[in-house]
């Protein structure tokens, strides 16, 4: 590996040595992991391109940079680790950091290499995305220096505004039925006849138009019934495959939903892999890795992590705390039909069979699970009042974010919620030839929270730009269904 | 050092001052952060272009947090119209100061908003500075100093060569061996100088506003012309009946009443010019501020006396804003304009309100003297 050599001081390879053979010890399986050194700003660059060296042209990563560098600047916040899912993965550590926070980032990054290479949300993403990026970047700017920056960048920003019409389940299902078999006998077209005496028959039925017919009905036969089929989640792919897009424009959209794929699981399992982590660097530093000076700042620093200020859902916090709650309800045996229908406190207060099968828990845990599954199945009463959940909204008089409610099923209602398809509707292509214009009618199913509806909107007239007919959305405003239209210059919407 | 993501960052600034895409700017929401500057607070704004997306639209949803406190605590202020998911705000403190802007960017946009000029050097040799001069081609570089006709031509002739050029479809891509940049030199400048001289009228018909009026000009003039001269002084002159030079401290406080006697306020002028600065070496700005009352009319042929002898033929522009007074509006400026119709060098406005300073800023740069 002489390219690690080049990146990192003799030392501190000493030191990943010493803490991938303990985690390996704990029974973590990661990839070969390469650490780089870099300084703060490049820090703050990398980070803003999401971890990656390289991404292409656009202003948002630049905004992500201006916020990153002023708070920065006012000691606000700092990056603490940053990890590229990749085999081999790549990490990050700020130079001149203490001793005792690169450990700290070595041992939380190995967790997070275990999780991308184990759990199975991870399993179909691209593990080659470092050269990914790159190629995306070399694309995008070949069809800037050909179409020029404003073009190209303006239709970045369309397909963004359209790059959470994904369906992050597809990867794992098949949704289609696969195309008919071309070869596949069919039953014979027959074409009704008039009843007609047998000398008059080819007049009545003539030959010539029979053969028509039966073309006819032959070409309807094999014609699909609607495009698409079945209600089509993945608009984005709807689009690259039926939109009347120019080479470039589908090169664009294409690695802009390529890109959508390769970051959902990260957002699907933020407070898993972040607890996963945490946990294990939590255990490394403190069963194996910490000399007893660090103690204190080791100690310090993980506060700082894991601090839940009130009124934050911190995904470190939730995450580690969930994880040792599993680890200890299976280490103590607190599991199965007997401890769900217990309702002796005392009992219940002291259950333990002395199992052990907490580790195994939580590994499975972490090869089976996302945030939702997690938060729905372990999430518990016991555990939302130990922790002292609460849930918040917005007082309308005074305009401040309130505590509303310590009920455990709001609680978790509200965190599943935010959790299911990352907090966002359901937006389904329904018709891509509406009213038989050409036109794209989408649906959205309407689950109880209306949509945005000047922001919906202008989504409209991105898909307009890409579709380049009329499109429909069907949702339902204030319980009542509506028909939004965008016909690229106005936009209507009328009972549906 | 140069990161890869100056571009992009730039761009972000742009969109943000409105310069480029347009249909963005609807986007722009300005969040904060709240930080520390030694021992105060400072509210930094950091501008979030948010791309529209299919989203939910009730406001304050609200979320889930974790921490003590019972039902119906406040957490803080919701930022409006935004589904925040755990991110209330902690408490801002009493004062707060903006920071944002540095005085070159300050600058900038006020060149671009009021589409100043900028001021041509007048290339005298007494500062020497270096400066990077481009002079050659080369075939390395950073794209931002890619040579256009260059790359275009060297691309032509290639496939031209190869054979891949067609005169129907003439369609020139450039490779990456096409690639032509500029290059540069450090080559030795003279640097330019530059004073501005500020002259202000305290007499006892300058109220506190008509003084509010001038310290807002002489900010941005002297915000200005600082972002185009390095080495930039200032000189500031007060009179009533009699003139003296002051500091920048007192030129923006001092209060005095009694007479105007304009002229007292030119020979001072005229003789620090002589004294401090040599016309041959230094760009020179006078700027004077009055309502316009003078004592008597002996004293304005005195004024443009002085004015068109000692100190017009040593400066690069000569401006006179007049400043709208509660006992009106004198006549000075009316003296100015028929001593010196002809002469290009001279600038007057009259500055009725706070409205007007914009324009009279204008007026007094748009020249690009």
């Amino acid at each position: 590996m002489p390219h690690r050599t080049a990146q990192l001081p003799e030392s501190l390879l000493e030191i990943q040595r010493s803490i991938e053979e303990h985690a390996r010890g704990y029974g973590l399986d990661f990839w070969e992991t390469s650490f780089a050194m870099l300084d703060y700003r490049r820090m703050q660059e990398v980070a803003a391109f999401g971890g990656f060296p390289v991404r292409y042209p656009h202003w948002r990563f630049g905004m992500e940079f201006d916020h990153l560098s002023k708070s920065h600047v006012y000691g606000l916040s700092q990056i603490y680790e940053m990890v590229i899912n990749n085999n081999p993965a790549y990490a990050y550590l700020l130079e001149g950091n203490s001793l005792v926070d690169q450990k700290m980032v070595m041992a939380h990054v190995l967790g997070h290499v275990d999780f991308f290479k184990n759990n199975y949300y991870f399993s179909k993403t691209n593990r080659k995305m470092m050269d990914n990026m790159a190629n995306h970047a070399t694309r995008v700017r070949r069809h800037i220096e050909r179409q020029g920056l404003d073009k190209v960048e303006g239709f970045i920003d369309v397909c963004l505004s359209l790059d959470n019409l994904i369906d992050p389940m597809s990867p794992f299902i098949t949704r289609h039925a696969p195309a008919q078999d071309e070869n596949k006998e069919k039953p014979p077209i027959e074409v009704p006849r008039l009843r007609a005496k047998s000398y008059m028959d080819k007049f009545i039925n003539p030959p010539e138009y029979l053969d028509e017919r039966r073309r006819q009905l032959q070409e309807e036969q094999e014609k699909p019934k609607r495009n698409p089929p079945e209600p089509e989640r993945d608009v984005l792919l709807f689009l690259l495959q039926a939109a009347p897009l120019e080479p470039w424009e589908r090169d664009v959209l294409e690695i802009v939903r390529d890109e959508a794929y390769y970051f959902a699981p990260q957002r699907q399992t933020k407070i898993l892999n972040e607890g996963w982590a945490a946990y294990w660097h939590s255990k490394l530093m403190t069963e194996k890795i910490l000399v007893a000076s660090e103690l204190i700042d080791y100690a310090d620093h993980n506060a700082g992590v894991l601090a839940a200020a009130p009124g934050q859902f911190n995904p470190y916090k939730v995450g580690i705390s969930l994880l040792r709650y599993v680890e200890e309800r299976w280490n103590k045996g607190r599991f199965g039909k007997e401890w769900n229908e217990c309702d002796d406190y005392e009992r219940r207060r002291t259950w333990d069979r002395q199992l052990g099968l907490g580790r195994q828990k939580i590994f499975e845990v972490r090869k089976l699970y996302n945030d939702l599954t997690f938060i729905d199945e372990f999430f518990t009463q016991d555990f939302c009042y130990e922790n002292e959940f609460f849930s918040f909204a917005r007082n309308a008089s005074s305009g401040n974010y309130e505590i509303d409610s310590r009920e455990f099923k709001k609680i978790k209602d509200k965190l599943l919620f935010q959790l299911t398809n990352f907090g966002e509707p359901f937006i389904f292509v329904q018709d891509g030839n509406y009213d038989n214009r050409g036109e794209l009618l989408l649906r959205h199913r309407h689950e109880g929270v209306d949509l945005h509806l000047d922001h919906s909107r202008a989504t409209m007239a991105s898909l307009y730009r890409v579709w380049h007919r009329p499109i429909c959305l069907l949702t339902a405003i204030d319980g009542k269904p509506r028909l939004l239209r965008f016909d690229g210059t106005e936009h209507a919407d009328r009972p549906a | 050092m140069a990161l890869r993501i100056d571009p992009d960052h730039n761009r972000f600034r742009d969109i943000v001052r409105g310069k480029i895409k347009q249909n963005l700017r609807k986007y722009i929401s300005n969040g904060e952060l709240i930080g520390r500057k030694g021992k105060d607070l400072v509210s930094i704004p950091v501008p979030q272009i948010e791309v529209p997306h299919f989203h939910f639209g009730q406001p304050g949803q609200g979320g889930v947090g974790q921490g003590p406190g019972k039902v119906g605590d406040s957490l803080g202020p919701a930022q409006p119209d935004k589904d925040g998911q755990g991110k209330a705000g902690s408490d801002p403190g009493e004062h707060m100061l903006e920071v944002e802007l540095s005085m070159q960017e300050l600058a900038e946009i006020l060149g671009e908003e009021l589409e100043l000029p900028r001021i041509l050097p007048k290339g005298k040799e007494r500062l020497i500075t270096e400066k990077d001069r481009y002079v050659g081609i080369r075939r390395v570089g950073p794209e931002s100093l890619r040579h256009f006709k260059r790359t275009f031509r060297q691309a032509l002739r290639r496939q031209i060569m190869m054979g891949s050029y067609d005169p129907k479809r003439p369609m020139v891509v450039p490779a990456r061996e096409d690639k032509r940049y500029r290059s540069w030199r450090t080559t030795p400048m003279p640097q330019s100088n530059a004073v501005m001289i500020f002259i202000m009228d305290v007499s006892g018909s300058m109220g506190d506003e008509q003084k509010e009026i001038v310290r807002i000009t002489s900010f941005w003039i002297d915000t200005w012309l600082r972002s185009q001269y390095a080495g930039l002084e200032s000189r500031f002159i007060v009179h009533d009946a009699a003139a003296r030079a002051v500091d920048r401290d007192t030129f923006f406080r001092t209060r005095e009443s009694g007479g105007t006697m304009i002229s007292s306020a030119y020979k001072l002028c005229a003789k620090m010019i002589d004294d401090e600065f040599p016309p041959s070496e230094w760009n020179i700005y006078p700027f004077q501020f009055s309502d316009g009352d003078n004592w008597s009319a002996d004293d304005t042929t005195v004024c443009l006396e002085v004015l068109k002898k000692e100190i017009l033929p040593k400066v690069n522009l000569f401006c006179y804003g007049q400043v709208e007074s509660p006992y009106g509006s004198g006549q000075f400026v009316s003296d100015l304009r028929a001593g010196f119709a002809e002469e290009p060098n001279v600038v007057t406005t009259e500055i009725e309100s706070k409205d007007d300073i914009a324009t009279s800023i204008r007026a007094f740069l748009g020249k690009g003297k």
